[in-house]
């Protein structure tokens, strides 16, 4: 499909530069160290798949007659863990970001690339606990870890995971601070603030929120770890604590999280729209201003997780109401992308179809958002499956679209090869069909009053939980596809060139893939991010 | 057996009517704003699909569409705002006239106490066209009182007490769910709610067995835990005046003013050198672990029941303040003493 000049691998790259396990378990090189990300997080995320399809394979029926109570509630606590902590938080900025954000402001590397390969290594520590906890049976705390259910009363390894979490998110802090100080301090001459493209905003948006927020989890794990390791009272009424205490203090940092998880992916679709549309972005300042907003809003709006859990009417009052302030950033970001399209000149190339699934799933989970942060309604409807959906539509069929389609995006760049378009389609194609029927019925379940983390459940809600569970089947093949065919490219598909979708932006402008110090001669920068069409190739691409 | 397929729970309170125009009037917004997004994406992927000859055309933005599409979100989002914390405020104020009734959740089952006395477990039953006030605690973890039928839902706290309310609109069964994850059973936390016309309810609150209204045995608690040796009201009293306590300002020793509440009354039982009513001394032992949460509540409605023109002053003691810290540790050493023999005599220290 490309008609790019080059279409033969460069020599010399960042992948056969050198050899050996040494090479890639001591490498400083960001490119390096996100494959090592990569193959991680996948791991976590099939893991967590696996716990998500005996989910819904016990759920098919009305009784728990599949697994046991104990064994239900470790399946899905392990999934939200694995899928939270192991996948969703490293996913796009550490996999991506780590790839793309000294390319893309025009650095050989990030600012501290040692840091960099050790959050891998604090990573790879969490990620043992995390598997220790799982083969000493699992720990049935959900993920939220909620007291003093965690700290005093189930006999599973919850220091193990607790501590394993604990260190993972010494990574995230790791790779926020690589970004924030890079994005300051290694920007290539003229590469300003204003040329800076939207991917790089959304993950310095996002680092901000690592950096301040994950000090705050790991307080309250530690507590958490001295209340259950040595009865010292914080949360437990009968050590003299106060459980909601917990609450406060664990989504301080949680909700704050899901912008982690969110915004990178909102920089991928930024990217994507407009190389698929052949446009400059629509309303730039605002989109990258947005991001900042939602980190900044994002950190006061904790308790809306909290409506019922006994905080005060006022309080509450002022949560849902801040809870809107933070929608709006988000809604801005999608009539930007839209307006972007208009008038463009739009393919359906893979990226840009996963583009479209996100907007329009991210946008109904957007919304549904508005129910929760609705006090009255949210009374009704927290902690029922419709909050279940709803965080669905937002991380996978949001975060986990914007994640494979910038896989897709930048997997020629990654791997010098393009991966077959025809099952690429097809597997976009699956997920998103498969993701909605998995999900929308949640919603209807959850306005029934269908409880989550519920093993069995009265027999009115079969019909919506089989069709759930049907879904499912179909998603699990749209993730399993690209596992299939992405790994056939490596070997057998066809050379990228170095910018085979004829895209703006630095890292297009390297070889496919790009040698290990990046760029042969740093770059200057005289122009914005997405200077489609002062060029007449624009006109007859492909 | 034909396969249901609901869409909407049943309305059987006076409120789920109120939340269910909210929640169509959000699903007509979440609709229109859908198919709004998805069909301008699939009109500009159609209409500006790539054409040999026809490039994009540039735009760098617009500032007015910027504050457009702002604003419009944020007027319509502050409508919803406004309109939900107006129902919230609603759900969060019992009607003064309210029936009570007391629940305690623990692992893996629901308790509820009547005012006349009669208790039920997995089950709770109400009267038709009366508002209901559920007072809330938990004996262990932190589990969840939520009636679909109704929708209502509020937390159950192991430490101090919520509180939920209703009116009942139509006769019948319907679920009650714990809705916060509670450990092993947690699904198995359920039970139900019984809906019945006021006069069906009277039949069957007259068919339980209570043995007495929840101020009486709380009254015998009161005797038997040995609570009247101390708060008596004469001039001799060690410990504050009960009648007419209950929902009034005490002043503490610090100086802070709390008003006396169920959480107060319990919190002044479990731990009573918490809150130190102005003019007292921390003597009163503790009663954690000697009273359950049953006994509480009926402590507590005894309290509350007692006549408020009895009321007098907390502290009728004429020389405030005399006694002596010897005596403190033996009056605490007596009372320790006569609470073991109680609790041996009487592990549960409730009514056989």
């Amino acid at each position: 499909m490309s008609t790019a000049t080059q279409t033969v691998m460069p020599e010399k790259h960042y992948l056969n530069e050198f050899f050996g396990i040494r090479s890639w378990l001591l490498t400083k090189d960001h490119k390096r160290i996100a494959i090592l990300y990569l193959l991680t997080i996948s791991f976590f995320f099939f893991l967590g798949g696996l716990f998500a399809s005996l989910i819904r394979l016990e759920l098919l029926t009305p009784a728990g007659d599949l697994f046991q109570s104990d064994t239900y509630n470790k399946l899905f606590t392990m999934h939200g863990v694995n899928m939270i902590f192991f996948f969703l938080i490293p996913s796009v900025p550490a996999v991506l970001g780590n790839f793309l954000v000294p390319i893309m402001v025009g650095a050989r590397d990030l600012a501290f690339p040692k840091i960099n390969l050790l959050s891998w290594y604090i990573f790879i520590a969490g990620a043992a606990f995390a598997l220790t906890a799982l083969l000493y049976g699992g720990v049935d705390t959900g993920w939220t870890f909620y007291t003093p259910l965690s700290s005093g009363y189930l006999r599973t390894p919850v220091i193990v995971m607790g501590v394993g979490i604990l260190i993972a998110g010494f990574a995230s802090i790791f790779t926020g601070l690589n970004f924030i100080v890079t994005v300051h301090r290694m920007r290539a001459p003229g590469m300003t603030w204003g040329r800076l493209p939207l991917f790089v905003w959304a993950n310095y948006a996002a680092s901000l929120i690592m950096v301040l927020g994950t000090p705050v989890l790991a307080i309250t794990l530690i507590l958490l770890v001295l209340e259950r390791g040595f009865h010292i009272g914080i949360f437990d009424p009968k050590l003299g604590g106060d459980p909601v205490l917990f609450q406060h203090m664990f989504w301080f940092y949680s909700h704050p999280a899901v912008y982690i998880m969110i915004l990178p992916g909102m920089g991928v679709i930024s990217e994507i729209i407009t190389c698929f549309s052949r446009k400059r972005v629509f309303g730039y300042t605002f989109i990258a201003f947005s991001s900042i907003a939602i980190a900044v809003f994002g950190f006061v709006v904790w308790a809306h997780h909290m409506f019922v859990a006994g905080i005060s009417t006022y309080s509450a009052m002022v949560f849902s109401l801040l809870s809107y302030a933070v929608a709006i950033p988000s809604a801005v970001k999608v009539f930007n992308w839209i307006a972007t399209m208009y008038k463009g000149s739009v393919s359906y190339d893979t990226p840009m179809l996963y583009a479209f699934g996100f907007i329009g799933l991210f946008t109904i989970g957007g919304l549904t958002g508005l129910f929760l942060a609705a006090l009255g309604l949210d009374v009704h409807i927290h902690d029922t499956y419709f909050v279940i959906a709803h965080f669905h539509y937002v991380m996978v069929g949001g975060m986990v679209m914007a994640y494979l389609g910038g896989l897709h995006f930048w997997w020629p760049k990654i791997t010098g090869r393009i991966y077959p378009e025809f099952w690429a389609k097809l597997a976009a194609l699956i997920t998103f069909i498969g993701f909605n029927l998995t999900f929308f019925p949640q919603f209807i379940l959850g306005y029934l009053g269908m409880p989550r983390r519920y093993h069995s459940y009265p027999e009115e809600f079969q019909v919506l939980n089989v069709l759930s569970s049907a879904g499912a089947s179909i998603l699990a093949v749209g993730f399993i596809l690209p596992l299939i065919y992405l790994l056939w490219s490596l070997r057998y598909g066809e050379i990228a060139g170095p910018n085979p979708w004829s895209a703006k932006g630095l890292e297009w402008t390297t070889s496919s893939p790009p040698p290990t110090h990046n760029f042969d001669v740093i770059p200057v920068v005289t122009e914005g991010p997405y200077n489609y069409g002062d060029d007449e190739e624009a006109a007859g691409v492909h | 057996m034909q396969p249901k397929l609901p869409l909407f729970p049943e309305q059987a309170s006076t409120i789920a009517g109120q939340v269910d125009s909210l929640y169509i009037f959000l699903v007509l917004i979440t609709a229109f704003f859908s198919l709004l997004i998805g069909a301008l994406i699939l009109f500009f992927a159609v209409k500006y699909k790539r054409k040999p000859g026809r490039p994009a055309e540039q735009i760098h933005g617009s500032t007015l569409l910027e504050i457009v599409w702002t604003s419009i979100p944020l007027g319509i989002s502050m409508v919803i705002f406004v309109w939900a914390a107006a129902i919230f405020y609603h759900m969060q104020r019992p009607p003064a006239n309210a029936m009570e009734i007391y629940g305690v959740g623990k692992q893996w089952m629901w308790k509820f106490e009547h005012q006349g006395g009669q208790r039920e477990i997995n089950s709770l039953h109400v009267p038709t066209g009366r508002p209901v006030k559920v007072t809330l605690i938990s004996q262990d973890v932190i589990h969840d009182f939520f009636v679909p039928a109704f929708r209502v839902k509020q937390d159950v706290l192991p430490n101090r007490y919520t509180y939920t309310w209703f009116e009942a609109t139509k006769p019948g069964t319907y679920h009650l769910f714990c809705s916060q994850y509670c450990g092993t059973k947690h699904s198995a936390m359920i039970g139900d709610v019984v809906v019945m016309t006021p006069e069906d309810y009277e039949a069957w609150l007259a068919s339980g067995k209570a043995e007495g209204s929840l101020a009486s045995s709380g009254e015998k608690l009161f005797q038997q835990l040995g609570c009247a040796t101390c708060h008596r009201g004469d001039s001799g009293a060690r410990g504050p005046n009960l009648p007419g306590l209950y929902g009034r300002s005490v002043r503490l020793t610090d100086d802070r003013t709390v008003v006396a509440d169920d959480n107060y009354i319990r919190e002044s039982i479990l731990l009573p050198n918490a809150k130190i009513v102005s003019g007292f001394q921390p003597i009163m032992p503790t009663f954690q672990g000697v009273v359950k949460e049953d006994d509480l509540v009926q402590l507590i409605a005894y309290i509350k029941s007692l006549p408020p023109e009895d009321a007098g002053p907390l502290n009728n003691r004429t020389s405030p303040g005399m006694i002596r810290d010897s005596e403190v540790t033996n009056i605490q050493k007596q009372m320790r003493q006569e609470n073991q023999d109680k609790a041996a005599s009487k592990p549960s220290g409730k009514q056989p």
